[in-house]
């Protein structure tokens, strides 16, 4: 059947199977490579995109329920004006190695941030709970995401200032 | 790769059109709320639905509201909507404390109150708690509507009353203040389906007995998810440590757990009357008000 997905703003229309997982349609039909895919079981959280601002596991969403959806992946992170402060907080921070859970975890950090500027450790901990890192050991992540947190505040400050 | 075995798909906007699409595509259609029961069945091959009809866009199935004295809640609501709900934390603690620990954030933001007791699997977290509260449900279909108390839902594991070309649309609950509510979960690491969990909304009499009270149980095979026998003990009795241990023993005692990767019988057995004990120790604190 057809389908129109908003994909980090663009439109875009295809024939699938129903069967399709959002996951395969973003890689193989988008090649939008950027969002991994991992258990396949809803457990790792690698495949994790927003739908309609929402963190998901794209794994576990057909293509056709996001139709005319707005879908974000980690490709649509990067700002105007350059990386988006997540972004820049895992380069900082080193909140990464292999990268494989790198794109979910910024999604959900970032997703994290817009609701609640200022997380304690507790809270972030908690937002990726469902999103496994085999090689950091998710220090590093947790103070990327405060890394981000803290120079947002920053930036507003100079803004109103 | 896992991809299910080919469907046809519709998204509904509607309960009407919901239960249209149910007719017109037979027994073996089912609806899809959040897909994470579902979509894992699907790709192990172990549900195959020949049609689905996606229920994320009708917009009347997603609330929580308070009317004629109870808490209603819109099948389409998701885990994380009960979660964060102020209206639902006023009147029952037990829903933040059960939904806290069912699953995680993600999976959470995906899947519904109306799929998860559809699914009934035997460890499902919202059964027991629903069934702690006295809640019953709303199921319509193309001949009207019908309420079914909680503890007439479920007929065996994933199974229930809900027929093929019905639809659950609401859970009610009955708001009665005075009392307070609690559940607990032993799981094996944060995010698992519990290896055992308990949950106990209660009240009290002036004199600090026990005038009603709903045990609810998950995982270890007790029939409706309630430990009947244990509340039919603690009514009349006064709401102390003695009398909530013997209720222990007792909801223990009835529970019929299954051994599996999570556990042997025994311990489960004993996880049912401990956790017992915890969530009425909670529930009764926070009845008197002791509690954060
Ligand atoms: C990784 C993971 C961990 C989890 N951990 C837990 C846990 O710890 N505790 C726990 O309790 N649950 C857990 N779950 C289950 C989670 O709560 C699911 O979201 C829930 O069981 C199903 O809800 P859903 O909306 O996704 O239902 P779906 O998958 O969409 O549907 C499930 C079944 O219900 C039917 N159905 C759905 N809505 C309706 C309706 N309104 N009327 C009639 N039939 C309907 C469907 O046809 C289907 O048969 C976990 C799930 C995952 C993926
Ligand atoms: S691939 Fe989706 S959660 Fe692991
Ligand atoms: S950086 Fe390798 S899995 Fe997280």
């Amino acid at each position: 059947m057809q389908i129109t997905v908003t994909v980090n703003g663009e439109s875009h229309t295809r024939d699938v199977e129903p069967r399709l997982l959002l996951v395969h349609f973003l890689r193989n039909d988008l090649g939008l490579t950027g969002t991994h895919w991992g258990c396949d079981t809803s457990n790792c959280g690698v495949c994790t995109v927003t739908l309609d601002g929402v963190p998901v596991k794209s794994c576990t969403v057909l293509a056709v329920m996001a139709d005319g959806k707005q879908v974000g992946t980690v490709e649509g992170m990067e700002r105007a004006d350059g990386l988006d402060p997540v972004q820049q907080g895992f380069v900082q921070c080193h909140g990464l190695q292999c990268g494989f859970c790198t794109p979910g975890m910024m999604l959900t950090a970032r997703c994290l941030l817009d609701k609640n500027p200022d997380p304690s450790e507790q809270e972030i901990r908690e937002a990726i709970s469902g999103q496994i890192c085999r090689c950091t050991g998710y220090e590093n992540i947790v103070r990327s995401v405060r890394w981000a947190a803290e120079h947002e505040a920053a930036a507003k400050a100079e803004v109103t200032s | 790769m896992q991809v299910p075995a080919a469907f046809e798909y519709a998204k509904a906007t509607s309960v009407t059109q919901t239960l249209d699409l149910l007719a017109q595509w037979g027994e073996d259609a089912r609806v899809i709320a959040g897909g994470h029961s579902l979509i894992p069945m699907m790709k192990l091959r172990l549900a195959r639905p020949t049609a689905l009809i996606d229920i994320n866009d009708v917009d009347e199935l997603s609330y929580i509201k308070v009317e004629g004295g109870e808490l209603r809640i819109g099948a389409l609501t998701r885990h994380a909507e009960l979660l964060e709900s102020a209206l639902v934390e006023e009147h029952y603690r037990i829903f933040r404390d059960a939904e806290r620990v069912i699953a995680d954030p993600i999976v959470r933001n995906r899947g519904t109150v109306g799929g998860s007791l559809c699914q009934a699997d035997p460890a499902e977290d919202l059964s027991a708690a629903f069934a702690a509260v006295g809640a019953s449900v709303v199921i319509q279909g193309a001949r009207g509507s019908r309420t079914v108390p909680l503890t007439e839902f479920h007929v065996g594991p994933y199974e229930t009353v809900v027929e093929a070309g019905e639809l659950l649309t609401e859970v009610r609950v009955p708001i009665r203040p005075g009392g307070g509510s609690a559940y607990v979960k032993v799981e094996r690491r944060v995010g698992d389906w519990a290896v055992a969990a308990a949950g106990a909304a209660l009240w009290t009499s002036s004199e600090g007995t026990v005038s009603n009270v709903g045990i609810g149980l998950a995982a270890v095979g007790a029939e409706h998810f309630r430990a009947a026998e244990a509340e039919v003990y603690l009514v009349g009795k006064p709401a102390t440590e003695e009398s909530f241990a013997e209720a222990g023993r007792i909801a223990a005692q009835h529970s019929n757990p299954v051994a599996d990767q999570r556990g042997p019988v025994d311990y489960k057995r004993h996880l049912a009357g401990e956790l017992t004990v915890r969530a009425l120790r909670a529930a009764a604190a926070r009845a008197r008000g002791q509690e954060a």
